[in-house]
């Protein structure tokens, strides 16, 4: 980790950006009012927290909505009439519709006497009607059980049989292994606050990663051990790097507990393969060590080449040819937010355990217990998500029309986004098999790593602050997620609606030129 | 609106339902495992668990059962001297007004007092307040918010400076509406550093659930006189306000007439925690009976699910004064299953004795 001359960003709500800039030279000064009296406050909130990071939502983005404010209120003098949040897997905040089907059976389920007016899709109530069957008492406003109500459960038990091409059967798969969370984030969270007691025990995660996994081991003082996908190659997983991981952590006294996927990766976009997922498992296996497939992005899959498969199905191939395999703890993740339809806000998700033995699901479930439950409209996308519209129902035709329509627009646009980054001289972009962003690389001239380094920031984050200040265009550096040193990112995600993504390309084709030029 | 002092929006959080809201303020506060949080016994659960999963130390303050339940001042400054001398750093005190599992309504006098005790030791107030719309004395004992107090104290010390974080839920109330996992923090006094790194905490999980979120809107502004809803509105309210209010009456008389059972006042929440005598050679029968490292109060429980189909939760997941037993029970029943339900917990009472006296 760079030194920096002061413990972490600022966020100011003053306008211009050196004087921002400037204000992060002096966090470090202690101010001798009556914060000296206070309990929260830098010096003694822990420093767990102090250290923990997650830029998806960092300094940059605070900067970014300052300034829609600011051009909101028509203050500030900016070349560009609005910012273009290019930070975040948020479809609806870029203007993506909601699917019909799924906001019929919601609105069904949480006002039923809309049932009642004959307008609503006989699919829609029927689907709504089995939701609310399965709550105490017909109503979606009380607490469920804690792991979400159960009719959903077997909703989530039968989609992943099918799309793996089970025979469901309660010791394949069964409702009591699934939890429903409030998206995927709090069931990564709950799992590694089992697995992660003390600084010894260490996470696998891979670089570059979704920083969730790096804030939450930071947050609870494990470990993490970075294992590097590999640029060259599509960002593929290595599994020499991997073992070169594990032998480092042990050799240090770290004990690897669990090694995280994200198959789509994040920031990547990769899409593993069969054999690489196999090579995954012998290497969990080896070390005895539980794996966390992070599969939020499994219906986000854009190449033709590529195609998705689960963990899930691979470890079940590998326990039919060697029973041993049977010995794997295999948690497996996935999100309403993501895929096509986004529906982010709503905090629906699940996880699955496969190979956790009773006493650690005792212990998981009772860390969601003291959440009382996920909410209950997001346990309701869920069974939306796993059980779409089938042929035949009176919804499946306008659901198919949205959904379609959907894809081939993310498709495009991916392919629009590697193409064109591609183009420009000095930066450079790995195909976009899957989920929602392009990572390119980009080359930093030295001069500006130089004054970067002056300024205490790291030469990506300088880069996008620029690129943000002077397009109008909010990216994420690739410091946020973790990157060979030496090299620099940033990740935008895909999803700036298609009547303006080629604008948004050009316009940062254009900052590179400038940015290059000026730091010659 | 509610306490007559202006509210800055940028202190507000919306949170996933209260709870996840109070984890974030304890990951922040619980620096070292000799950070202490004050909780009071009885407490909500939550407290003890999220403070043992931040690894801190719970410091036990004990609400007097013999007053209403009310908190004892003396009692926190005790538990406060006796944490220090362990070397625990007392960082915050958690208060739950109206009370869980207990249903007292703090007085604007203890609350004063408490708000006090912070001053004086620095300590960060966490205060539950989900239960404030669930008042059934209120001319005697009306629900008063602790930010009232602060930002009304005379000591300028304490409307400046005081540590105050404010929980509130739309779990709870009038329309309990649970499964939707709403609710709202408020910060008041709180430096920026430690603002910002809550909302870091908060980042991490993106946002609190857009449905809760609006929940919440509508829990805070709801239809007022000039409003189409606003007749409907305010019957069903009213309507279930009073039910609320006669429910926690009829519980707690019934109860009271159950022989070894007495249960004090229920002044607002949604429970009543009656206490119950178990003498000791009958608690430690039920023990050894049960093989595992359970309370008396847990085999009571556990007997009455078994032989009468009754939920309760026992006394000792809340904390007690040693030596006493207690279940928390809700108020919610319908208003026609409550005596049938009071008379088999009179049966079962006197049945549970019988069994483990010898």
């Amino acid at each position: 980790k760079t030194q920096y001359p002061f413990p972490h960003f600022v966020f100011s709500h003053s306008s211009s950006s050196m004087s921002y800039i400037h204000r992060l030279h002096t966090v470090g000064v202690r101010n001798f009012s009556s914060t000296n009296t206070k309990r929260l406050v830098r010096s003694q909130i822990s420093t767990k927290v102090l250290n923990a990071e997650y830029a998806v939502r960092g300094a940059l983005v605070i900067r970014a909505i300052e300034i829609q404010q600011d051009l909101k209120k028509k203050a500030g003098d900016y070349p560009f009439e609005k910012v273009i949040m290019c930070n975040i897997g948020n479809p609806q905040e870029l203007g993506q519709k909601p699917l019909t089907f799924h906001r019929q059976v919601l609105s069904s389920v949480l006002s039923p006497n809309l049932m009642q007016s004959g307008a609503l899709p006989e699919d829609v109530t029927r689907r709504a009607q089995r939701l609310l069957g399965d709550t105490a008492a017909g109503s979606i406003g009380a607490y469920t059980h804690s792991q979400g109500l159960s009719v959903i459960r077997e909703t989530v038990c039968d989609f992943i049989c099918k799309r793996d091409g089970l025979q469901r059967s309660d010791s394949l798969i069964n409702p009591s292994q699934i939890f429903l969370t409030d998206g995927a984030s709090p069931g990564i969270k709950y799992v590694l606050q089992a697995l992660i007691g003390d600084a010894s025990d260490g996470i696998l995660i891979p670089i570059p990663q979704y920083p969730l996994y790096s804030a939450s081991i930071d947050l609870l003082g494990g470990t993490r051990i970075g294992y590097y996908l590999d640029e060259d190659n599509q960002w593929g997983f290595d599994i020499d790097e991997a073992q070169r991981a594990v032998a480092e952590a042990k050799s240090k006294g770290v004990t690897p507990k669990a090694i995280v996927f994200i198959n789509p990766g994040n920031p990547t976009g990769n899409v593993l393969g069969d054999e690489d997922i196999r090579n995954a498992i012998r290497l969990a296996k080896e070390h005895n060590m539980v794996i966390l497939a992070d599969e939020v992005y499994q219906e986000n899959i854009y190449g033709q080449q590529r195609k998705f498969s689960s963990f899930f199905k691979i470890l079940n191939e590998m326990i039919g040819k060697d029973a041993s395999f049977k010995s794997i703890e295999l948690l497996s993740f996935h999100s309403v937010s993501k895929g096509i339809f986004g529906e982010c806000g709503l905090r629906g998700g699940y996880m699955h355990l496969s190979g956790v033995e009773t006493e650690g699901y005792d212990q998981l479930y009772k860390l969601v217990s003291v959440n009382l439950c996920p909410n209950t409209v997001g346990q309701s996308t869920v069974d939306l998500m796993c059980d779409p519209p089938k042929p035949g129902d009176a919804s499946f035709e306008l659901f198919d029309k949205e959904y379609k329509g959907l894809f081939q627009s993310l498709q495009r646009r991916a392919n629009i986004v590697s193409t064109n980054l591609s183009q420009i001289d000095g930066i450079s972009c790995q195909t976009i098999d899957g989920a929602m962003y392009a990572f390119p690389n980009i080359a930093i001239p030295k001069k500006a790593v130089q004054e970067a380094q002056n300024q205490g920031v790291t030469p990506d984050a300088f880069y996008c602050l620029q690129l943000l200040e002077q397009q109008g265009i909010c990216c994420v550096p690739g410091s946020g997620f973790g990157q060979k040193d030496g090299s620099f990112h940033l990740r935008t995600t895909l999803l700036p609606p298609e009547h303006e993504i080629q604008k948004v390309v050009e316009k940062m084709a254009e900052f590179h030129r400038t940015f290059t030029a000026k730091y010659a | 609106r509610r306490d007559g002092f202006a509210s800055d929006a940028d202190n507000i959080f919306l949170i996933n339902g209260a709870s996840a809201g109070i984890s974030y303020c304890l990951q922040c506060l619980i620096a070292q495992p000799t950070d202490g949080i004050l909780i009071p016994i009885p407490q909500y659960p939550l407290y003890s668990a999220t403070i043992t999963l931040c690894k801190g130390t719970p410091v036990n303050y004990y609400l007097d059962e013999s007053n209403d339940w009310n908190a004892d001042l003396q009692s926190i400054e005790q538990s406060i001297v006796e944490a220090k001398n362990k070397g625990v750093r007392v960082k915050a005190i958690v208060v739950i007004n109206p009370g869980n599992p207990t249903g007292q309504c703090m007085s604007k006098q203890c609350i004063d007092g408490i708000i006090a005790i912070a001053r004086k030791h620095r300590l960060v107030i966490l205060a539950d307040e989900v239960y404030q719309e669930n008042i059934y004395h209120q001319d005697a004992y009306p629900f008063v918010s602790f930010r009232k107090c602060l930002l009304s104290a005379k000591d300028a010390d304490i409307v400046d400076n005081v540590e105050l974080i404010s929980f509130h839920s739309v779990s709870k109330g009038i329309f309990g509406e649970c499964g939707l996992r709403g609710g709202y923090l408020e910060l008041i006094n709180i430096a920026k550093s430690g603002k910002d790194m809550l909302t870091k905490l908060a980042s991490i999980n993106l946002c609190p659930n857009t449905i809760g979120q609006c929940m919440v809107e509508l829990m805070v502004n709801p239809p007022t006189e000039k409003d189409e809803s606003y007749a409907v509105f305010k019957q069903q309210y009213e309507t279930q306000l009073a039910s609320l209010q006669e429910r926690a009456k009829i519980v707690t008389d019934a109860l009271n007439k159950i022989d070894g059972v007495s249960c004090n006042t229920v002044y607002g929440a949604m429970y009543a925690f009656p206490n119950i005598t178990i003498p000791e050679t009958v608690a430690q029968n039920a023990i050894k009976a049960y093989q595992g490292d359970v309370a008396a109060d847990f085999v009571y429980c556990m007997e009455l699910l078994l032989q009468y189909g009754i939920v309760v939760v026992a006394g000792s997941g809340f904390g007690q004064k040693d030596g006493t037993f207690h279940f928390r029970t809700t108020i919610l029943p319908p208003k026609d299953q409550i005596a049938s339900l009071t008379q088999s917990l009179a049966k079962f009472h006197a049945e549970f004795l019988q069994k483990y006296s010898t």
